[in-house]
């Protein structure tokens, strides 16, 4: 059942994506004031919401997993958590790239981007304290409190253009940014096929885990015969 | 500058590739582990299925 999702939803996205990319190259015009460097718009904004998507989901399976103590919600919020980073890199990296264009810079620290980049350490953090911690119900608690408490970044980095003086642009879906309609469907249109990888990404990276823990359960087994 | 923003802009959009494809190297990679320890927990249990 699982693999048909994969194979299903994966064939979706390619689609999807194919199609995208022909829209936005050959079809949407050049923004007026900022070009071709534009359409990085409808790759950067998708994938910084499909990494607040998968740390949310993280949060939520990381609480779970405190008060039921059930080691699934563990595998499900250790799989979110890698595939919203994988996302969370390209928002930055991308963003990066239209500053150079726009700003002049690759970097600056504005609240908006240096928050973003807290949220990806915090999250870079939890994967490596999960490597530090060999037994399993202590890694899946102190994992799940690091969760939650990462989690807390995402509403500053979402609220951090209005909070401060930023020099990053307003919000186009909620806020004072203005976008004209076709760009804005395309970056919904481009947002399907982007959660649509996630969730493939996030079934294997948990069939995976599931397959570690099987493994380690008929080790721990074949020592003791 | 025209020419640099539209070079930019697939810096941009491979940028995105790069790091899914990254992670998909690391799955690959990780699927790879996996089937090693398989394989070496099945000799463990033959071994120890063939001293009893």
């Amino acid at each position: 059942m699982r693999e048909r999702f994969i194979i299903l939803f994966t064939g979706f996205a390619a689609v999807l994506l194919v199609r995208n990319l022909y829209v936005m190259l050959v079809k949407l015009p050049d923004e007026a004031a900022q070009g071709a460097i534009f359409r990085i718009i409808f790759f950067h904004v998708p994938a910084a919401w499909t990494s607040f998507l998968c740390f949310f989901a993280a949060f939520v399976c990381s609480i779970l997993y405190l008060a039921k103590r059930n080691l699934r919600y563990d595998a499900v919020a250790l799989a979110t958590t890698e595939v919203g980073l994988a996302f969370a890199a390209g928002n930055l990296i991308t963003g990066m790239i239209w500053g150079r264009i726009i700003w002049g810079i690759w970097w600056t620290w504005d609240p908006r981007l240096t928050s973003m980049l807290i949220c990806w350490l915090l999250y870079a953090g939890y994967l490596m304290l999960r490597r530090a911690v060999e037994e399993p119900s202590q890694r899946a608690r102190i994992s799940a409190v690091l969760s939650i408490f990462a989690f807390v970044d995402v509403p500053i980095v979402f609220f951090s253009i209005k909070w401060w003086r930023t020099q990053h642009p307003q919000p186009v879906v909620w806020g004072g940014g203005t976008m004209d309609p076709s760009y804005w469907n395309m970056l919904f249109l481009n947002w399907v096929p982007l959660i649509l990888l996630a969730v493939v990404l996030i079934l294997i990276r948990l069939r995976q885990e599931e397959a570690q823990r099987e493994i380690d359960a008929v080790r721990r087994w074949a020592h003791a015969l | 500058m025209d020419e640099r923003n539209f070079t930019y802009m697939f810096y941009g959009f491979a940028a995105v590739w790069l790091c899914l494809a990254a992670y998909v190297v690391s799955l690959a990679a990780r699927e790879k582990r996996l089937r090693q320890q398989l394989d070496g927990l099945r000799k463990l249990v033959e071994d120890r299925g063939e001293k009893r």
